[in-house]
């Protein structure tokens, strides 16, 4: 019976994860039509996975704050989300993973300033089981332990590069996920013994995952800058949406996910 | 069994737009792979190691799966379309559910079984110290499981549609029941055989959900070519794309090379 629930939630965990990586939720509130020079129009917001439960939120407290907005986000990894914007998907909101993907979205000219909104450290999530091998992020060098991290071109995973070579550590991952949440939900099942995501993930996945910190002065950290993209047919909530990201109540929210202030 | 003579006559209009429609629906994206193909850089990316180590892993485990489909999936379509028992039309369900299950769930429900802690998977680990998520073998089973119903399908339907008077003439001659499968069964549907195989193989090749889901994601351990091209469009779009023009080669080439050799025979036969 123990095992029965316990493959339950793993299986839950993993339907969270496979809509994490395209889906689209739209939190609706109100129906009533805005102008475009208010800030309660319609806008779609694209942003990256690891931002799921706190923007859900705040797309949820920002509606109820300004009726008649209708904000609709969009999840996927960074790296995608940009390439999409690139090729002129209807986002009016970038809030990305990584610097370096806001700027490939920058250069393109689809977004002219972007401002950091959130900070987030890595952590090593392993498998809610006491005779798990790592108990520390050294032992994720000590041969056999099946460790799994985001692929290099994704900022989870250039950050899980950038956190082995600060450390001097060599790591053998058994396998290069396409983004955190996969990655999460190989250390859920307990496929993997240890998976490196971010904090605000461990925090995010509950009692499914158990974080072993990892030191401050050995961690590495990421930052998420958010741009309204330029042509956007209500460029007013857009840019009302970014600043509320950034205002005192939207930074709670961050907060409360597992996120630092920048 | 000879062929119908059909006349050849030139479509009415109401039929012939809406082909056209189809095969530029169909055509038009494999022509714009063809056309923004990174041509002056496409030597480079091939001869890349990560692109032959994808091309390589892909080709064997396909093959490997292909093998393991027709071991097994040819005596299950041979029960399917033969043999009655309880349950047969459960196992004929059963049997097809991959066909139409989304792959990434096919990889979830992979790992629930075969997983470290899966209901098999556990047995496996405990007692054998077999693993198969992260795995070479893996990358195998999860293209076995998504392409065998293919094989299976094709080959069942070749044996219901089979005039069974050939057999039973075998049969009343004295021969046994292992005899007529070998020497009549087997022989007449020898195409279908090729076709399912052939089918089997190109699923396998293109599988990409289930693989990732169940096997992950490693250069020259589980990365295969449609998994090179997914990761690659994160990092270098270009050369995603002319991985995916190889991908298309050699599903064209195992199309066509085998088409000529097997079916059109059989068809004539």
């Amino acid at each position: 019976m123990r095992r029965h629930r316990s493959a339950l939630v793993a299986l839950a965990a993993l339907a969270l994860a496979a809509c994490s990586a395209t889906s689209t939720s739209t939190v609706a509130s109100s129906t009533a039509p805005s102008g475009s020079d208010s800030a309660a129009g319609s806008i779609t917001v694209f942003a990256a996975s690891s931002l799921k439960e706190a923007f859900t939120q705040i797309a949820l407290d920002y509606e109820a704050t300004h009726p008649g907005a209708q904000v609709t986000i969009s999840f996927g990894a960074s790296s995608v989300l940009a390439t999409q914007i690139t090729q002129q998907a209807p986002a009016d909101v970038f809030a990305s993973a990584s610097q370096k993907t806001m700027d490939t979205v920058i250069a393109a000219g689809d977004a002219t300033g972007d401002h950091v909104f959130a900070v987030n450290t890595m952590e090593v999530a392993t498998p809610p089981d006491p005779t798990t091998p790592v108990t520390s992020l050294a032992d994720l060098a000590k041969p056999g332990v099946k460790v799994v991290v985001c692929q290099k071109d994704v900022p989870c995973g250039s950050a899980a590069e950038r956190l082995f070579a600060q450390d001097h550590l060599t790591v053998t991952p058994v396998s290069q996920e396409v983004d955190v949440k996969a990655v999460l939900s190989k250390v859920v099942l307990g496929e993997a013994d240890a998976g490196i995501v971010y904090a605000t993930d461990v925090l995010a996945a509950g009692p499914t995952v158990v974080g072993v910190p990892i030191p401050a002065d050995q961690n590495v950290t990421t930052t998420y800058p958010i741009a309204a993209i330029n042509g956007s047919a209500n460029a007013a909530t857009a840019q009302a949406f970014v600043a509320y990201v950034l205002s005192p109540a939207g930074q709670k929210v961050l907060t409360a996910a597992g996120f630092t202030s920048p | 069994m000879s062929r119908r003579d059909r006349s050849v006559t030139s479509p009415p209009w109401p039929v012939a737009v809406p082909a056209g429609l189809a095969l530029l629906f169909l055509g038009l994206p494999i022509l714009a792979l063809v056309a923004r193909a990174p041509w002056d850089r496409m030597w480079s990316v091939l001869t890349s190691e990560t692109s032959l180590q994808a091309l390589r892993l892909s080709l064997e485990t396909a093959s490997a799966a292909t093998v393991i489909a027709f071991l097994v999936g040819v005596p299950m379509a041979w029960v399917l379309a033969r043999a009655d028992f309880p349950g047969r039309r459960l196992a004929r369900a059963l049997v097809t559910v991959p066909l139409v299950l989304p792959p990434v769930v096919g990889g979830i429900a992979l790992l629930l079984a075969f997983g470290r802690r899966g209901l098999v998977g556990q047995y496996l680990d405990s007692c054998c110290g077999i693993t198969l998520p992260f795995t070479t073998p893996g990358v195998v089973v999860a293209e076995a499981f998504v392409a065998m119903p293919f094989l299976v399908i094709t080959v069942e339907g070749a044996l219901r549609s089979l005039d069974t008077k050939l057999e039973d003439a075998a049969a009343t001659l004295g021969a046994t029941r292992l005899a007529v499968l070998r020497r009549v069964t087997l022989p007449m549907i020898l195409p279908s055989l090729a076709a399912g195989a052939v089918l089997t193989f190109a699923r396998a090749l293109g599988e990409f959900g289930a693989t990732i889901t169940f096997a992950g994601n490693l250069p020259g351990v589980t990365q295969t070519l449609p998994l090179a091209v997914y990761v690659g469009l994160e990092g270098d779009p270009s050369e995603a794309v002319a991985l995916s023009l190889v991908l298309l080669a050699v599903s064209v080439i195992v199309l066509v090379a085998l088409r000529d050799r097997w079916l059109r025979t059989g068809a004539a036969a």
